[in-house]
Formats: structure tokens, C-alpha cells, sequence
């Protein structure tokens, strides 16, 4: 098999992972195993995957609260995410943050945050970081394109134009924010073109291909680490299921995202998969290990044990 | 029998009743034309009203509060609504370095009448950043007015006087109150800010409670009562102004003081409470007032900690028992926030 056929059977994988590790996590909510916040990311999977596929392990990833995807394509496990979702000891927050606030500063996955925009000047600061120490890495930063409309966002770009810093900005354009209609909280459809008055360089694509994903990301987050230049992404995509578990989604009907469904990240990339010569075997192949992963997470998280209260106290100021 | 409706109905009749009198009268915020319209709250005006005078916003609260207090200058009388309290952070410069100051800095010529309602989150996956009860952070700034009411009556007449009122006064909701039924008439009404209501009349101690507190400090003082003390509750409803004299009246009948706020008791309003009862009634009480509220920390997200983060009626109970022990052990006794969650007593909720 060539080089080209295993690089993306790998980003198929995470983006299937993503997928599968997602649907466990909807069964354990509708089973009453998980409460509150679930913010799900099917449908988007290419975008964390093609994106992050271009970093180095130094790099810095900052997302929302819609950070499952984000975190599991960046290499943090099924496992101490699912606790984590599951809110028990063994998750990557000990059971402190929760579903919205992944991190993993081993991995500098530096968060998932709940206030809409505020990550974005917070991204900006780790790019900061590494210019002001000349140590090269890259942030990545990734938001909705409900968030292009709050302040945080505008003065985090003014600042990385205007101070060069290698931060990559990734609008997922998922076409709504809540039940909002993009039309209802942009002037423009195309929110890459605020980087036109920073002064700064962007990009706008769909997120039907993986590897469409990462080399353009790729060229973005190479202008970052070489000439410490920033860039604004606009990333076209669809989320499939509601805002969060709690979302009816009476704004849009079925229909438009049955249509949309036709268009599937994963599909796509096993079409492409197969034309590079991969069969059958290929796929229920990884379809058997993702399961197996899946089931073994979802098995942890029922297993681990709750936190303890003395954790309550813990870190607030250690 | 009087009609009995849901504290959501009762915000949203209260929106309803102020919009047909007052055209000035409008409502935004992310959400508030949802079919799930604000737990229900901005569903009746908005089908009332449309999206003419009820009106989703993009994720732009800090220029939106801007907007809305420069329209409230400028004859308008606007309500905004924030899912949760946290996002009041964001807006805060607006609250407070404008909307509260602006009638001052006019010399007394211009008023802001704007009315922001925001919401206390709580429950399992809230965390940290969506469930935060803000009131003690609002309510230290001159010139803003801060509401909590605990019942549908209070939830319509007091959203009633803040949107027929002069100054801008911030709503606090907790999201458990959302489905409390109580009375409420059909007609127009208002309930003034700043008068404290006597939930429960008794004479041994004194709980004073906020929001969502005023249930578990009701349901503390069936279960005091049990133990031969009669508790007065006493339901604050207005954070700024607040009834200092109303609550010391009832303090000085019964001589001893519990608080019970939904923020954290560390520079809340619980501690603004203790200091000015003890300043005012130092020689009448007859045991160190005691606060139940939230330990210094954010709120984690695990339902397991978060059952022992929230206080309830348990910890009312135990702060009341407290405030009966005479001398040393009434200020030995631990009820302070910290120390509740090192508690062995568990029950009987
Ligand atoms: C400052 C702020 N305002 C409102 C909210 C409530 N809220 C949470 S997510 C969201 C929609 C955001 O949409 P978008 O940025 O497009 O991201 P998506 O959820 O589609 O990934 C809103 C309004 C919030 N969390 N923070």
C-alpha cells in the first residue's frame, strides 16, 4: 500500500473514532449514565482531524465546549474522556471540568471553554508565548462562526495581525449557533473575510475531505511556524445532531440534514480509500478496533470510581 | 381559588403586560425567539409580539448591553435576557461603568432604565462556567439594582416594577424556579424592590434566603419546627436595595440570624447581611450569625461533588441549631461554608 493510502487510512480511523466514541456517548446520556451539557461534533470530524494531522507535538490547541472531536484528535484517550464525560476520577479533569472543558496540558491541549469566544485571545497568548520565547510551536485556535460576534474575537485577531503571531484561527462554519441561522448573526456569509481588515491572510473551504483539510491548514499553520504569520480560517461544515443533547432543533428540518448527511466526511474518505486500492478487509478492520476502543472507554468510565469530595478544594489555588 | 401558574409564565405574562402598556417596551437576547424561548419565559411575548419587539441577537453581549442602555437613555425601555449569569461578566463594564453611573454623571438628567435578567445554572455538566451566582458581584455597584425572586407572585410584580421603574436593575433567576407553581393574579401588579417578604413567621431564629435558598430554608423550618424551634424565613427578593430594616426588625424579635444565599459566602451578600445586622443589632443578638452559601471554589462538574458543593435544607437546619447553642459553643460551632464539606451529618433529605 503507498504512503498516501496509509496516511489517510489513519485520519479515516481518528475521524471514525471520533464518531463512534460520540454515538456512546448520546447511548450513555439517553441511558441516564451522563447528564447536562453534550455538546456533539458528528459531522464535523474532518475538520479536528485534517487540522491537527498538521501539528507538531509542541503545538498548542485551544477549542469550545464542542471539544470532543479536538481532544481525541489530539491524541488524548477514549478512555480518560469518556470518564471524564461520565464525571469520574479517572477523566482528564479528574471529573472537574467535565464535557466542555477537556484538557491535557501534556499535550497542550490547552481547553474547551464555555464562554462563547473568550478561548480566542486565550489562543492568541500561548502563540504569544512561543514567539516571545522563539521556541517555534504553532496555536491553533478553533470556534464557531457564532462566536465571530463577540469582541474577544476581533481584538484577539487585531493583535495577532498587528503583533505577528503564529496563531492559526479556525472558524467551523456549521451554519448555526444554537438555532441561529448564520444569515442572523453575520453581515457577511463568509467570515474569513474579517481578516481582511487585519491586514491578514486567510482561507475558506469545505471540510468534505480530510486531506483537503490538512493541506490547507498544513499551508496556514507552515506560514505560523516559518514567517510567524497569523491566518483566519473559515472551515465549512454541518453538525448533524443538535446544539447539545437538549436541542430539539425545530429550526431546520429533517430533510436539510438528511441532505447534508449525503455528503459525509467518513464517506468520503473511504471512498477515496477504496480507490487507492483498500477493501473490505481495511474496514471491518477498523471498524472492529474502534469498537473495541469504544466499548473498553465506555466500560472504564461505568468502572472508575467517583471523585472524592477533597478533590472540591483541591485546585483552586494549586 | 386564584389561578396558579409557573414562575416562567409569570415572567413571561409580566413581559406580555409591560409591552402592551408601555410601546417603548422590548425584549433581546441570544435565544429569546427559541420555541424553548428562556425556559419558557420569552415564549408568550414573543408570540405575542414578534420579532418586531422580541428579537434574537448574534453572540455580542457586551455591545448589545451597550446598545441597550445607550436606547434607554435615548427613551427606550429594554430587557435583555443572558441564558446564564456568567455571561453578566462579560457585560459587566456596560452595568457598571455606564448603566450605573449615567444618571449621576448627568447630573440626575438622564435615566437608564434598562432591565437585564440572567440565569443561575445548576446541574450535572453546568460546571464551572455556566452555573455561577452573581449577585454579591452586581449588587457592589451604586446605581444598579439587583432582584432575586423566589416565587411566580414575586417573579411578575417585581420584573413589573423594574420594567415600570427608573433605574437599571439586574433580574437574577435561579433555573430551578422555572417550574415552582404558586398564585399569581391575571391583572397588572407590581412588588416594590427592596421589601423583604415574610415567608414563615416564627420567633427563636431568623433565616434569611435568597432564590432557590428560600425553598430549602421553608422545607429547614418544617424540620426545625419538629425540634421545638420556630424559624422565621425570611425570602430577601431584592439583593440592592435589601429591607435592612425589615430584617432587623425580624432580628430583633428572635435574636439570632442564619443566611442563606446561593453565591459564594466570601465577599457575598450573606457577608453584607452579617456585617450590617451585627453593626446595627451587635447587643440584641444573641449568637454570632451564621452564612450558608458556597465554598470558595468553582463548581465542579462531577454529580458527586457537585451534591456535596450545593448547600441545602441540612446545612439551614445545622446553621439554625447552631444559633440556639448559647456561649462558647454557638461560636465554636462550624457552619461556615468551608467547613460543610468536611459535614458528617447527612440527612434527613
Ligand atoms: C458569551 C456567551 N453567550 C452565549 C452563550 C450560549 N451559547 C453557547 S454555544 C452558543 C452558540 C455558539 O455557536 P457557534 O459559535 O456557531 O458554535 P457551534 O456551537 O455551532 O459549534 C451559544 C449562543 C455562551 N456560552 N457564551
Amino acid at each position: 500500500m503507498t504512503n498516501q493510502h496509509d496516511a489517510l487510512l489513519d485520519l479515516y480511523r481518528q475521524m471514525v473514532l471520533i464518531r463512534r466514541f460520540e454515538e456512546a456517548a448520546a447511548k450513555a446520556y439517553s441511558q441516564g449514565k451522563i447528564g447536562g451539557f453534550l455538546h456533539l461534533y458528528i459531522g464535523q470530524e474532518a475538520s479536528a482531524v485534517g487540522a491537527l494531522s498538521t501539528l507538531t507535538r509542541d503545538d498548542y490547541v485551544v477549542g469550545t465546549y464542542r471539544d470532543h472531536g479536538l481532544a481525541l484528535a489530539r491524541g488524548m484517550s477514549a478512555r480518560s474522556c469518556m470518564a471524564e464525560i461520565y464525571g469520574k476520577v479517572t477523566g482528564c479533569s479528574q471529573g472537574l471540568g467535565g464535557s466542555m472543558h477537556f484538557f491535557d496540558a501534556e499535550r497542550r491541549m490547552m481547553g474547551g471553554y464555555g464562554i462563547v469566544g473568550g478561548h480566542v485571545p486565550l489562543a492568541a497568548g500561548c502563540a504569544f508565548a512561543a514567539k516571545y520565547r522563539g521556541s517555534g510551536e504553532v496555536a491553533l485556535c478553533f470556534l464557531g462562526e457564532g462566536a465571530v460576534s463577540i469582541g474577544d474575537f476581533h481584538e484577539a485577531m487585531s493583535l495577532a495581525a498587528l503583533w505577528k503571531l503564529p496563531l492559526v484561527t479556525i472558524v467551523e462554519n456549521n451554519e448555526y449557533s444554537m438555532g441561529t441561522p448564520l444569515s442572523r448573526t453575520m453581515s457577511v456569509a463568509d467570515s474569513s473575510t474579517k481578516a481582511l481588515a487585519y491586514n491578514m491572510a486567510r482561507d475558506r473551504f469545505e471540510a468534505k475531505d480530510v486531506l483537503v483539510v490538512r493541506e490547507r491548514i498544513g499551508a496556514a499553520v507552515e506560514r505560523a511556524r516559518r514567517e510567524s504569520l497569523p491566518t483566519l480560517i473559515e472551515v465549512q461544515t454541518y453538525r448533524y445532531r443538535g446544539h447539545s443533547m437538549s436541542d430539539p432543533g425545530k429550526y431546520r428540518t429533517a430533510d436539510e440534514v438528511e441532505a447534508r448527511k449525503k455528503d459525509d466526511c467518513i464517506a468520503n474518505a473511504e471512498r477515496s480509500l477504496r480507490a487507492l486500492g483498500a477493501g473490505d478487509d481495511v474496514f471491518a478492520r477498523v471498524d472492529q478496533e474502534i469498537e473495541a476502543a469504544v466499548d473498553d472507554a465506555v466500560r472504564f468510565a461505568d468502572e472508575s470510581a467517583e471523585p472524592g469530595e477533597e478533590l472540591i478544594e483541591a485546585y483552586t489555588y494549586a | 381559588m386564584a389561578r396558579v401558574i409557573a414562575y416562567s409564565d409569570a415572567l413571561g405574562e409580566a413581559t406580555v403586560q409591560a409591552m402592551e402598556r408601555d410601546p417603548s417596551v422590548f425584549v433581546m437576547g441570544v435565544g429569546v425567539d427559541d420555541p424553548g424561548g428562556i425556559f419558557g419565559s420569552t415564549r408568550a411575548p414573543y408570540l405575542r409580539f414578534g420579532d418586531a419587539r422580541v428579537f434574537d441577537t448574534p453572540i455580542s453581549e457586551p455591545s448589545i448591553t451597550g446598545m441597550a442602555i445607550g436606547a434607554a437613555a435615548s427613551g427606550m425601555r429594554p430587557l435583555m435576557v443572558h441564558a446564564r449569569n456568567d455571561f453578566l461578566l462579560l457585560v459587566l463594564d456596560q452595568l457598571a461603568n455606564h448603566a450605573a453611573k449615567w444618571s449621576y454623571m448627568a447630573g440626575g438628567r438622564l435615566k437608564t432604565p434598562i432591565v437585564v435578567r440572567a440565569i443561575i445554572g445548576r446541574g450535572w455538566g453546568q460546571a464551572a462556567q455556566h452555573s455561577q451566582s452573581l449577585q454579591a458581584v452586581v449588587a457592589h455597584f451604586p446605581g444598579l439594582q439587583v432582584i432575586m425572586p423566589s416565587t411566580p407572585y414575586d417573579a411578575k410584580g417585581m420584573l413589573l416594577s423594574a420594567l415600570s421603574g427608573d433605574w437599571p436593575v439586574v433580574c437574577i433567576e435561579h433555573r430551578w424556579s422555572y417550574g415552582i407553581t404558586g398564585e399569581v393574579p391575571e391583572g397588572y401588579y407590581t412588588v416594590p424592590i427592596g421589601e423583604a417578604r415574610v415567608a414563615r413567621p416564627g420567633r427563636d431564629v431568623t433565616i434569611v434566603a435568597i432564590s432557590q435558598m428560600v425553598n430549602e430554608a421553608m422545607k429547614a423550618a418544617t424540620v426545625l419546627a419538629a425540634q421545638g424551634v420556630e424559624a422565621e424565613v425570611i425570602d430577601l427578593r431584592s439583593i440592592r436595595p435589601w429591607d435592612v430594616e425589615g430584617v432587623c426588625a425580624s432580628v430583633r424579635r428572635t435574636g439570632r440570624l442564619v443566611i442563606a444565599d446561593t453565591g459564594w459566602t466570601t465577599f457575598g451578600v450573606s457577608a453584607e447581611i452579617s456585617a450590617r445586622v451585627s453593626e446595627t443589632l451587635f447587643r440584641e443578638l444573641k449568637a454570632p450569625v451564621k452564612r450558608v452559601g458556597l465554598p470558595a471554589v468553582p463548581t465542579p462538574c462531577a454529580p458527586v461533588l457537585e451534591r456535596a458543593y450545593y448547600p441545602g435544607a441540612d446545612d439551614v437546619v445545622r446553621a439554625a441549631l447552631a444559633t440556639m447553642e448559647t456561649g462558647d459553643a454557638a461560636v465554636a460551632s462550624d457552619s461556615d461554608a468551608a467547613a460543610r464539606l468536611h459535614k458528617p451529618f447527612h440527612g434527613p433529605f
